[in-house]
């Protein structure tokens, strides 16, 4: 089932009255349960794509329907609502709230929705354990490493049940094992749990791990291919 | 409650901007709290010198005395009245006195003198003046002796037991003419008290002006000046002519103007204090928006709406305003009790004015809740007020802005 229809998709900037299409002209479907990676070089507009499909930005021109709803119909503070009952974030630099330990950091999404307390505490005890950090509860984002971050930071993407998954490089700042081991999590997550990953990436790792493999250039897609 | 508890860690992730912001308000409770003290204090003793060394807060006298303090114009003592007006709650008592001028001689030393006859008993009760005897002792009632201020007895040349010569102009054109003995001289803490005043009994006084049984003014003694605010439209109301109703305002006028001019310039210094705190609380609070403006826009990528995140904003404003008036509170009241107990005595020209103008020469610090209350208040809505300017940024951000920091 298609849960994301992009038609026509595009972002324009206006550099010194110089205009720079960003993205140019982008068609593409996301089914449910897939398992992306948006490759492209720097600069081809990968994070630009991924900030559209999030609903951070607004495009040029084009459409973007997510579930049956079209982002560029929706105000502002729908959008932010939008986001945080539809999908979740994972950042290249992890961006978890330093004053927040892991297991509040994955609540306070929950919080934001208005799920109950008793609630919260169990489900991120639970994700803690998914990704294999449940003794990192009660520790703060700056004592744990790189790798338990992004762990965390995929945790924290999850707690709010969201449709999809966008992580925009999330293994740039992490060693190989580190990488290795988020990316069986997320394998795992999506498998079991059917959840949608889209990866904006140069990371020849992800990319091997990904099903399907769209490659951007000049925002354009110029290749998708999907793994057998 | 989260909200609450983000931002109350938030504010110890920069320990020293937290610690510097808390430190200006801190500093400005202290400063402002001490100079409203030093204001209220000086103004309270400017009061304290005027009603509880000489006026009272209210007296009555003939309606022409006041503009013409002539012994002519005194009153026959009234005992009805006396005790209509003690019946009234909100007077303690009712003080009578003779007052008029006359030379003071003795040998070949003469000076003009200021003559009160008073009732030793009720008097001492406002004025505590037999505390005040530096040397001999005070007035026994219907005493034949007087009590003289200790700077005119120097010049005088006089001590216990010399006699004064009082010569003057007494009741309707009466010579008065008296030899009295000296019983006590006193110190009061207005010099010009001391270089001026005799007490001498009032029946005493009477006599001297062959004014018998009159009177130039019943003091009326209350608890402060917010009953004598309470009573004063019923004396007002109930006591008409050849009396005249005074409250301690309406005869000194001037203290009350120099007060009300005195608050406004100290105003006008107060202000700029604020605003210099203002200024430095501002700056740290723009150095925290612009140092935090990707993580705002991280927690509205991951849902959080913006007025949330102004809120969190606002709360730390808060917590940092009620720390720093709290700390500035707990500061203030040690300093100013100090003070208020230990006030600074004045020295050289400083000093020498206050005297020639009839005041103490310390500067006077007040203890009033109103003190801390106001600069707290003051602080707190400073404090509010500059919580507005990261509440619109946030509020102005978009999700791409604040992500690119």
């Amino acid at each position: 089932m298609a849960i994301i229809k992009i038609k026509n998709l595009e972002k324009t900037y206006n550099k010194k009255q110089i205009p720079v299409h960003a993205i140019n002209g982008i068609d593409l479907t996301f089914q449910e349960g897939e398992f992306t990676a948006l490759v492209a070089p720097s600069g081809a507009g990968k994070t630009t794509f991924l900030n559209l499909l999030g609903g951070l930005d607004a495009p040029t021109g084009g459409s973007i329907e997510i579930g049956g709803k079209r982002m560029d119909h929706l105000s502002s503070a729908e959008r932010t609502r939008f986001r945080l009952e539809h999908i979740g974030f994972v950042f290249q630099a992890y961006n978890l709230i330093p004053v927040l330990s892991a297991a509040e950091n994955i609540e306070f999404i929950m919080e934001l929705q208005g799920v109950p307390k008793k609630e919260r505490s169990a489900r991120s005890k639970e994700l803690l354990e998914a990704v294999g950090i449940a003794d990192k509860a009660n520790i703060r984002p700056g004592q744990l490493s790189g790798g338990q971050q992004q762990r965390v930071a995929v945790a924290r993407a999850l707690a709010s049940k969201p449709k999809f998954i966008l992580a925009d490089e999330p293994t740039a700042n992490l060693d190989s094992k580190s990488t290795e081991n988020l990316l069986d999590i997320m394998q795992k997550l999506n498998e079991k749990e059917n959840i949608t990953f889209i990866f904006a990436t140069h990371d020849a790792r992800v990319v091997k791990k990904a099903r399907r493999v769209i490659t951007l250039e000049d925002g354009k897609v110029i290749s998708d291919e999907v793994k057998k | 409650m989260r909200l609450l508890t983000l931002a109350w860690r938030n504010l110890w992730r920069n320990k020293n901007r937290t610690f510097i912001t808390v430190s200006l308000i801190f500093l400005g409770v202290i400063l402002t709290s001490l100079m409203g003290a030093m204001q209220e204090g000086s103004y309270a003793s400017m009061v304290k010198n005027v009603v509880n060394f000489y006026s009272g807060y209210i007296q009555i006298h003939q309606e022409e005395y006041w503009e013409d303090k002539n012994i002519n114009n005194s009153f026959v003592r009234d005992a009805k009245l006396e005790e209509k007006l003690s019946n009234i709650k909100q007077i303690k008592q009712v003080i009578p006195r003779l007052e008029s001028f006359a030379l003071a001689s003795s040998g070949n030393n003469t000076k003009g003198a200021m003559i009160m006859g008073i009732n030793p008993v009720k008097e001492n009760n406002l004025t505590s003046i037999g505390n005040k005897i530096t040397q001999g002792s005070y007035l026994k009632p219907e005493d034949d002796g007087v009590l003289i201020g200790y700077e005119l007895a120097n010049k005088l040349q006089l001590n216990t037991g010399d006699t004064l010569v009082l010569l003057g102009q007494g009741y309707h054109g009466v010579t008065a003419a008296g030899k009295y003995p000296v019983r006590g001289l006193f110190k009061q803490s207005n010099p010009n008290l001391n270089r001026r005043l005799i007490y001498l009994d009032i029946s005493k006084a009477q006599d001297l002006y062959s004014a018998e049984n009159m009177l130039t003014s019943l003091v009326l003694m209350v608890d402060d000046n917010k009953k004598m605010k309470e009573v004063l439209p019923i004396l007002k109301e109930n006591i008409k002519s050849p009396y005249s109703v005074m409250s301690w305002e309406e005869m000194f006028p001037i203290i009350l103007q120099q007060i009300e001019s005195d608050r406004s310039s100290a105003l006008v210094m107060k202000g700029i204090l604020y605003i210099v705190i203002m200024f430095g609380i501002f700056g740290t609070v723009m150095m925290m928006v612009s140092e935090r403006k990707k993580e705002f826009g991280v927690m509205m990528a991951v849902g959080m709406q913006k007025y949330k995140l102004a809120v969190v904003v606002f709360i730390e404003m808060i917590w940092m305003g009620i720390l720093g008036v709290l700390a500035g509170f707990v500061g203030s009241m040690p300093v100013v009790a100090y003070f208020y107990h230990n006030p600074i005595p004045l020295t050289g020209k400083g000093a020498e004015w206050m005297a020639d103008l009839g005041f103490e020469p310390f500067m006077f610090f007040a203890w009033e809740p109103s003190v801390f209350v106001n600069q707290v208040i003051a602080i707190l809505v400073i404090t509010v007020f500059i919580s507005i300017f990261p509440f619109i940024r946030i509020l102005g951000l978009t999700e791409m802005k604040a992500l690119k920091g």
